[in-house]
């Protein structure tokens, strides 16, 4: 709902007039919702961006949030809560950033007083509410990307590949494993194998407190991926819960090997690669 | 009915030889990468295209592939439609199981193809040929 | 058509696949290789795939029937050098690449076609009834 060209004119005018006292009434109730957490010359610097924003779209004509020229206006709306969700408001305490300009308005139009004071408040008050629900909307927006970033790093940070010993390689698996993860782990633990030309990896998932049907076959499906590459897996730490499921699900292992530990994997990878570990030895003297 | 909005104008292929085979691959990787898919799924959905591409070939007699990007609002994917004239395919049950095979090949070239792509559509008749309709869309 | 050049190296035939190939192709290769290796004696061939971006089934098919020509002529097939992509995509396209032998890179290859041949020269020996009581 657009204000009209002469509704906007007197918005304009209004706001303009009194440019000084509006921004000064506004940071203040600002301030007051935010309780000090944020400075206040950072907050005026705000508010008069966003009266600036007004006063120069209603100048130009009739102020509609959602045409071409409101665009300058959305952008500091934008700004606003972008900057908001980053520092950790909440919604509400976004929103009232905008809504304080009710307050100052309604006094700003007792004062003026004439015959459509009431009429152009309400009017007013409208294009205030949408421009909240704007605020609110592009503030979810930017708080659904910080999930998802943040997603995205936990995905990183939780399926570190690391070279156990030469030609050796290993994912600790630590944390529930859904579909998704499963799946970027493996193509990290098979891009690794390359990089490194290592022909074993040694999957851990001693941290695994549960795997689904799904969750087995992508393990499965990379084991049959990496013998294709020609690299070996073995698969250590599986919890007796783990490996019941794993019979009750009917899942076939094949012949892939397990082990109880990532240290039983990393002997018998290094029995096969020839290499003499300290248990051996004395078992031969025998 | 698949979602989604078409974007842009398809491109188009002829199928009639091997070497358009290897077009067709070239055409869908490009389109793949440019609709941003993984690696992963870029290489799903190029194997799939082979695989109807090389039937379209040898059981439809030659035709022509079609590939477009796709929009559905929240992710966008490729979109292949393979076309071809020839004698339909008669037992569809069996024409999707593994190993089943009239023409020599491993196969695997629909359900294959078919475990490869996230939608998977099929017509077939002998008067109108065989439509296959795949598309694969980002993560 | 083109034809994917066949490289001999010492005792091994080294086939780098460096285009997209087109079904004529691969199978003049399979022609091609089983020519080579009777021609030229060899006992193993690598078969370096580091620039497929895809292997569909008929690839897949003309890998393991060169493996399985290659045994018929006594020489040892490795194929080198797949990507990741390649092999998950093979996986869940359900080729499963039976009898073929697999390494991460040209070198592994070698080494596993030297292993090979090297057991094979063991088990002559064991054949020989002398051989155990000539080792210390």
């Amino acid at each position: 709902m657009a204000l009209s060209a002469e509704e906007s004119g007197r918005l304009a005018a209004l706001l303009g007039g009194h440019a000084e006292r509006v921004t000064q009434r506004w940071t203040e109730i600002v301030a007051g919702s935010l309780r000090g957490r944020l400075s206040q010359a950072e907050l005026r610097r705000q508010v008069q961006d966003l009266h600036s924003a007004i006063v120069a779209t209603g100048e130009h004509g009739a102020i509609d949030l959602s045409a071409e020229s409101a665009a300058e206006l959305r952008a500091a709306l934008s700004d606003l809560s972008r900057g908001r969700a980053r520092q950790g408001f909440s919604a509400t305490e976004t929103a009232i950033s905008v809504f304080a300009l009710k307050d100052v308005l309604a006094g700003l139009v007792e004062e003026a007083g004439g015959d459509n004071a009431l009429r152009d408040y309400i009017a007013f008050s409208r294009l205030i509410d949408e421009m909240g629900l704007f605020t609110f909307e592009s503030f979810v927006r930017t708080r659904e990307s910080l999930i998802a970033d943040q997603a995205e790093q936990l995905l990183e940070l939780s399926t570190p590949v690391v070279k156990l010993w030469e030609g050796v390689v290993a994912v600790p698996l630590v944390g529930t494993l859904d579909s998704a993860r499963a799946q970027v782990v493996m193509e990290r633990l098979l891009q690794t194998l390359v990089d490194t030309g290592s022909p074993y990896a040694i999957i851990d998932i001693t941290g695994v407190p549960a795997v689904d049907t799904q969750v087995a076959q992508h393990i499965l499906k990379t084991v049959v991926a990496a013998r294709l590459m020609g690299a070996d897996c073995i698969i250590s730490g599986i919890r007796p819960q783990i490996a019941q499921t794993i019979v009750a699900l009917g899942i076939e292992f094949g012949d892939i090997a397990t082990k109880a530990s990532l240290a039983d994997a990393l002997r018998h990878v290094l029995r096969l690669n020839g290499v003499e570990t300290a248990r051996r030895q004395p078992r031969r003297d025998v | 009915m698949t979602a989604g909005i078409d974007l842009g104008h398809p491109q188009a292929q002829a199928i009639r030889s091997d070497e358009d085979v290897v077009r067709v691959r070239q055409l869908v990787r490009g389109v793949a990468v440019a609709v941003k898919l993984s690696l992963v799924d870029q290489t799903k959905v190029v194997t799939a295209a082979s695989e109807l591409a090389r039937n379209t070939l040898v059981y439809g007699g030659g035709g022509t592939v079609e590939v477009a990007t796709v929009d559905n609002g929240r992710r966008r994917g490729v979109r292949i439609v393979f076309a071809d004239s020839g004698p339909g395919i008669p037992d569809l049950d069996l024409a999707f199981t593994d190993g089943y095979t009239t023409g020599g090949g491993l196969g695997l070239g629909l359900s294959g193809a078919r475990r490869l792509v996230d939608e998977f559509e099929i017509e077939t008749s002998p008067e109108t040929g065989t439509r296959i309709t795949v598309t694969k869309w980002s993560r | 058509m083109e034809r994917v050049p066949i490289l001999k190296i010492g005792d091994i035939l080294l086939v780098s696949i460096q285009l997209d190939m087109s079904d004529q192709t691969a199978v003049a290769l399979q022609e091609d290789l089983a020519e080579r290796i009777v021609a030229t004696g060899c006992h193993g061939v690598i078969i370096d795939i580091t620039a497929l971006d895809i292997v569909d089934s008929f690839v897949g098919r003309m890998l393991s029937t060169i493996a399985s020509i290659s045994k018929v002529l006594d020489a040892e097939t490795v194929v080198v050098g797949m990507r990741p992509a390649v092999a998950i995509t093979l996986v869940e396209l359900g080729l499963s690449l039976n009898g073929i032998r697999t390494a991460l890179n040209v070198e592994r290859g070698m080494e596993l076609i030297a292993a090979a041949r090297a057991d094979e020269l063991d088990y002559q020996l064991d054949d020989d009834p002398d051989a155990e009581t000539a080792t210390p």
